[in-house]
């Protein structure tokens, strides 16, 4: 059998079901047999645009992604989204074809050392070198990337390797040495939890990112029913616990609710689950929940004590971790702090001014009533994406997809593509900005001709809107490069890609506007034009303690 | 403070770069590295050493994220353990003829031995844990030593 016919023998057998990507020479041989294989191709405009996508399908799904490029261009177009994969743990295999064998490292046309430059990028990455080792790595790469701390996994296929015959068929299992994640948390150590727990008076669990990837959400929900404990979710986490709980603080760090800072500056205990202390979360690391014992539960051991000390480390699945915790828990006394956290609750809402333009907030306030919450948000980066973390009330897993580690601009749109793919029944919003939509609009194309109907939602506000913020607040108002003079018409572009568009300029439009999208049997673009210089609240700013919060209106 | 640091991989292409990816994607510098295959030829030994720069944090980072890589079998630190450790170097130094029988005879205390002669230099090898390299090449430094090369340390666990 060929290479490349044994490629997609692979795929079908790990359950593959759509690819993302976009062709070129050194993979038209796999191209050749896509047609006689039942896996769904979707043809993006950008190769980042396919990364993405395949990263919103894993988001969405839990299922690894999928995406395909060509060599040399069509494997650098993909590192932005396998980097954004990468920073948030991301399950997605990335397939790139490579110049023959017999040409690697003569700079022949369209090389790149893809494999060389995706290593600090990838969980783990292979260049194939042997037809009749094909099968055994694609195993591999789907196994790495499924499990333990999920990742982006690469593999590089020589245009000689797809086109060589090999009688090997696929592996039922991998067997990599070096890799055995640990997924049951130590006893003693879980022990050691279920005691501090009883003990503290004012404890508190902050959630990330690994409680989702885990599927930790039903845990974590009998976890605080059996102990009252207080959960704030980083932004990796929205929906893990139901925001609509009593006793959820939303997001915390820098965008976070001022409760949710309050209460881990207070706590005298901080349990981390499957959360990494990234700095967005932190602030000032050596000022952040100073009067509390750490606990972190993570499935990567690099992860612990790596950005602050930890009293109780649990090494495992968070999931796991907390079945075990459940069933030895007991509460402790804490009316006194719920209390306190009610009370904060109560005199510092998330709030914003309702006069005049139309406000964001207000925007995606509407977008989650009309959707009943039960939308799948993909959000672009910058102020779109904060205000879509604070204003969309999230109560289930896998319904905010967002670049958390590395803030890619461009990320929301074909991440919606593949959540749509992903989630066919539901609907998919992309909360965008007038500046990163631009980064991927392409996409577009993509989403009218695969008749995946998504919304995009601009927040329309002339700038560059988090940069600009900054600048107001940091650089005494010196809007360098921020000011998008010559932004296109978003209606008339998006009918020029087949899609709906819809101009709304004010407030009263909202909701007529908003109605109509969702009845639109396709692909929808919406240019809220909103208030040209507000600001996201509250703010932490960078390198203080999350105790000192900015506020426009408080 | 200087760590030895032996580590068991997969006998793969790509593997030094990610085990020195690892280091440089953080600015550490290696202060040495030696790699040769084990009785296994599928697994090859590293033995690295790299200095903590005052924070055995950063070693507890850098073990743990060496045993990430998957390409790495074990990780083991031997500073400060029950562990033997050698280092090969020549050294060629410059020669008179008042001078040669004196180096000949610091030499012959280290239990150097005298790989090649010439006229003006004298090549030496000499294997030894680091104290004894260290010794010999202050007493040699003022001799003139034309070049120097190591193989840099390699390490094992005493049984």
């Amino acid at each position: 059998m060929k290479g490349a016919k044994l490629f997609f023998d692979c795929l079908v057998k790990e359950g593959v079901e759509v690819m993302f990507g976009y062709p070129g020479g050194a993979v038209i041989d796999i191209f050749d047999e896509l047609d006689n294989s039942p896996i769904r191709f979707i043809l993006t405009r950008h190769e980042q645009g396919a990364a993405h996508a395949a990263d919103g399908y894993a988001r969405a799904s839990g299922k690894v992604g999928v995406c395909i490029a060509t060599s040399g261009p069509g494997g650098t177009n993909l590192v932005t989204g396998i980097a954004t994969a990468y920073m948030d743990s991301i399950p997605m295999v990335a397939f790139t074809g490579q110049v023959p064998t017999s040409m690697i490292g003569n700079d022949a046309f369209q090389e790149a050392d893809i494999v060389g430059i995706t290593r600090p990028i990838t969980k783990h990455n292979y260049l194939v070198t042997d037809v009749n080792e094909l099968p055994g790595i694609i195993k591999e790469a789907f196994f790495l990337a499924g499990t333990g701390r999920c990742g982006p996994v690469l593999v590089d296929i020589p245009k000689d390797i797809q086109q060589a015959q090999t009688s090997m068929t696929y592996p039922n299992k991998a067997e990599i040495p070096g890799y055995s994640p640990v997924y049951t948390g130590h006893p003693k150590q879980i022990e050691q939890l279920a005691k501090a727990i009883k003990q503290a008076s004012r404890p508190i669990l902050y959630v990330g990112g690994g409680a989702v990837a885990s599927g930790a959400a039903e845990e974590l929900r009998k976890l605080v029913a059996k102990t009252s404990i207080p959960v704030t979710t980083t932004l990796m986490a929205l929906g893990v616990f139901p925001e609509t709980d009593p006793v959820s603080l939303g997001m915390l760090g820098m965008h976070g609710t001022k409760y949710a800072n309050y209460a881990i500056m207070d706590s005298d205990l901080l349990i981390a689950v499957g959360a990494r202390f990234d700095d967005r979360i932190t602030g000032k690391i050596s000022e952040f929940a100073p009067h509390a014992k750490v606990a972190h539960i993570d499935i990567d051991p690099t992860s612990l004590k790596k950005n602050v000390r930890v009293d109780i480390p649990v090494v495992g699945d968070v999931r796991r971790v907390l079945k075990d915790l459940n069933k030895i828990v007991k509460p402790g006394q804490i009316g006194p702090w719920l209390k306190q956290i009610s009370q904060w609750k109560k005199k510092f809402p998330l709030t914003y001014e309702s006069k005049g333009d139309i406000r964001p907030q207000y925007v995606i306030e509407q977008i989650h009533k009309m959707t009943g919450g039960r939308a799948i948000i993909t959000t672009e980066v910058g102020q779109n994406q904060m205000w879509a973390a604070q204003f969309y009330t999230y109560t289930e897993p896998r319904t905010f997809l967002s670049s958390g580690g590395l803030g890619t601009m461009g990320y929301g749109l074909p991440a919606a593509i593949g959540a749509q793919v992903a989630c066919p029944d539901r609907v998919v919003f992309d909360i965008a900005g007038d500046g990163s939509i631009q980064m991927n609009i392409q996409e577009l194309t993509t989403a009218v001709t695969n008749s995946l109907p998504v919304k995009v939602a601009i927040l329309n506000n002339g700038y560059l809107g988090m940069v600009r913020q900054w600048q107001e607040l940091f650089y005494k108002k010196n809007y360098a490069g921020t000011v998008l003079v010559g932004n296109p018409d978003f209606v008339k572009l998006a009918e020029a890609y087949g899609a709906g568009g819809i101009r709304v300029t004010e407030k009263k439009e909202v909701v007529p506007a908003l109605k109509k999208a969702l009845k639109y049997p396709g692909p929808v673009l919406i240019d809220f034009r909103i208030a040209p210089e507000e600001n996201v609240w509250p703010m932490v700013p960078a390198g203080v303690s999350i105790r000192q919060m900015m506020s426009g209106l408080a | 403070m200087r760590h030895t640091i032996s580590v068991l991989v997969e006998n793969k292409f790509g593997v030094l770069a990610r085990v020195a990816g690892l280091f440089s994607g953080r600015g550490f510098n290696i202060t040495s590295l030696a790699v040769g295959e084990t009785m296994d030829p599928a697994i090859s030994r590293m033995t690295i050493v790299v200095d903590d720069q005052g924070s055995p944090q950063i070693m507890e980072q850098v073990e743990k994220q060496l045993n990430k890589l998957i390409n790495v079998i074990k990780v083991q630190d031997f500073t400060g353990g029950e562990s033997v450790d050698r280092e090969l170097i020549l050294i060629k130094v410059k020669t008179t003829t008042n001078t040669r029988s004196e180096i000949l005879e610091i030499a012959r205390i280290f239990r150097a031995r005298v790989v090649d002669v010439s006229l003006h230099s004298v090549v030496l090898e000499i294997t030894g844990a680091v104290d004894k390299i260290n010794a010999i090449l202050n007493l040699l430094t003022r001799f003139g030593v034309k070049e120097l090369v190591r193989t840099g340390k390699i390490a094992i666990a005493r049984s």
